[in-house]
């Protein structure tokens, strides 16, 4: 007993062992869950995965991407991306500006309200808008075009509508949240430059272009990285619409191409070798993200 | 009208409007819930108000239909929210605090690590992870959907940014009192901790609750599934049941809500710090 307390007091309590003890769980995390299916998935990407045993195949599966599939699913990908960004980070911008105005009243109702879709997991979310996107004349959707003279639009099996119906779910979800980001970023401008602004007889668009944007510079850095990966791992919605393959791939990501390939056709090492493709798209996000920050200083602070 | 109320009018005009656009969907999906379910798949989802069709049969059936599946589910979401919240709350807190008050070898290596796999979608790893799960022998299993996320590192970066502003004497006043460095953790620092614990639980709960993606993929049989499983379940063309499909997103969604409506706050400052999404 007493060798015991002596070794924990020399050992296990010191404070050289102490903080591995700490950082313990992390690191078996990451070796078990992080580093070792990373490393199972690129070995999976060069072999032909079938019934029997593993076979090596070089680089077949990668040769394989030059399909129109994979085409079709980067395509996706990068235009539900781009547009979500596109109306996720000058939308929110705005909103919290006005949310952020001594003048607007109930700020915290609209706060909590826009928020509150934020709440919703993606297949509730994704459930409604389904059936809101519906083909029929009476539908939500087909109504609100309706009021501006468009024809009922079959939503979910035609690309570009389909495009759109992906993203108004993801707004729907995300618009509070970043209004929330950008609110606290603009929180931590201070007064006095406004106030000085205001002596130099500056207009209101002015103030907004030349102090809150460049001063909301992080912020929208770190929305515009968020939103990359969230766009280029997006598979929830797509899965909530569609489920399975479509004609012409209609709304098909890169991800649900990965798990169409790997649980549907049992196809694994080709689906880790699109796997492999958006661990490369993301990295080299990282990287610029990185960059952009001034390489890790900002996580330091 | 002066200048300033057209405008503040105007303000209040403009977000009345998205206010709306995002409290609209849930209006209608409570409306939806009452109406039979094959005939909002069979129509969609419209604004129609038709009190003749409406009754409360669909959330009876959340009880009855399928010997009760849906309660199963339920039970399911709850327990793992449970376990997966308070273990990952208290690992992060475990290992972010490790990384904020010590110093040693491989710290900053570690700390990297961390902000890289923040951001590391976990979506590109699901079929080497399900291969795992199966030679692990936690397939189709609480044990599965838990132990990936179980030190998620949003949690463990946010902790680490918490902990760096602790007061560091405390510590040195503890040591020279003979206290143990867990001793210290446990009795000292947690508590003072307290306001981090508040966001992460809320923001874990949430994440927790709403999963989609690993549970999907490592839950295979119906009676284990979480909820957003097993209401996804319900809307393949195989689906049966269409009755529980708005009923049950109701019921789903209540808890999140009236947890919002007591912590606000929480949301939001466990959000504005962890940039997660999806």
């Amino acid at each position: 007993m007493q060798i015991l307390k002596n070794f924990y007091e020399k050992y296990i309590n010191s404070r050289k062992v102490a903080p591995y003890i700490f950082v313990a769980p992390f690191i078996i995390v990451f070796l078990v869950f992080y580093l070792y299916p990373m490393i199972s998935t690129i070995i999976m990407s060069f072999q032909e995965i079938g019934f029997g045993e593993p076979k090596f195949v070089g680089l077949e599966n990668y040769r394989d991407l030059f399909n129109v599939h994979y085409k079709n699913a980067l395509l996706t990908s990068t235009n539900y991306t781009f547009w979500t960004i596109l109306v996720l980070v000058p939308l929110p911008i705005v909103l919290a500006v006005l949310l952020n105005s001594d003048k607007t009243k109930f700020t915290n109702f609209f706060r909590s309200s826009i928020f509150m879709p934020a709440l919703t997991s993606v297949i509730v979310a994704g459930m409604f808008f389904r059936y809101a996107f519906g083909e029929q004349a009476s539908t939500l959707a087909n109504s609100i075009i309706g009021v501006f003279g468009l024809e009922p639009i079959t939503w979910l099996q035609n690309s570009i509508p389909a495009m759109i119906a992906l993203v108004v779910l993801c707004v729907w979800r995300w618009l509070g949240v970043n209004i929330i980001y950008f609110l606290s970023g603009l929180q931590s401008i201070p007064e006095e430059i406004y106030e000085a602004a205001d002596i130099d007889g500056a207009s209101s668009w002015d103030k907004f272009k030349y102090i809150t944007i460049p001063s909301l510079k992080p912020v929208i850095i770190y929305v515009i990285t968020i939103s990359v990966f969230g766009g280029y791992k997006m598979f929830a919605e797509s899965y909530a619409y569609w489920q399975t393959a479509t004609p012409n791939d209609i709304g098909m990501t890169i991800v649900s191409y990965i798990y169409q390939t790997g649980f549907n056709n049992f196809n694994m090492g080709f689906a880790s070798a699109i796997g492999i493709t958006l661990l490369l798209i993301v990295l080299i996000v990282n990287i610029i993200q990185l960059n952009l920050f001034g390489l890790f200083k900002k996580g330091e602070q | 009208m002066s200048k300033n109320k057209i405008q503040v009018t105007a303000i209040i005009l403009v977000l009345s409007f998205f206010a709306f656009f995002a409290l609209a969907p849930f209006f209608f999906m409570l409306i939806s819930s009452f109406k039979p379910g094959d005939q909002i798949i069979k129509n969609g989802i419209s604004a129609s108000i038709d009190f003749d069709i409406m009754s409360f049969q669909n959330y009876k059936t959340l009880f009855t239909e399928r010997s009760g599946i849906y309660l199963h589910w339920y039970k399911n979401s709850v327990l793992i929210t449970t376990i997966q919240t308070a273990a990952a709350v208290f690992l992060s807190s475990w290992v972010g605090y490790g990384l904020a008050v010590y110093e040693f070898k491989g710290k900053n290596l570690i700390f990297i690590l961390v902000l890289v796999l923040m951001m590391v979608p976990i979506e590109i790893l699901i079929l080497p992870l399900y291969k795992l799960s199966i030679t692990l022998g936690i397939l189709d299993s609480y044990a599965g959907v838990i132990l990936p996320f179980i030190v998620p590192p949003v949690a463990v970066f946010f902790f680490r940014q918490f902990a760096v502003g602790l007061p560091t004497e405390l510590i040195d006043a503890a040591r020279i009192d003979g206290a143990s460095e867990f001793a210290i953790f446990f009795k000292i620092m947690m508590p003072l901790m307290k306001p981090a614990f508040g966001a992460m639980i809320i923001l874990q709960a949430m994440f927790s609750w709403n999963a989609f993606v690993w549970p999907l993929i490592v839950l295979r049989s119906n009676e284990n599934f979480t909820l957003p499983i097993g209401l996804a379940s319900l809307i393949t063309p195989y689906g049966n049941s269409y009755d529980m499909l708005f009923s049950g997103a109701v019921i789903s969604v209540v808890p999140i809500i009236i947890l919002f409506m007591f912590k606000q706050n929480s949301f939001i400052s466990g959000l504005t710090v962890g940039g997660v999404k999806g």
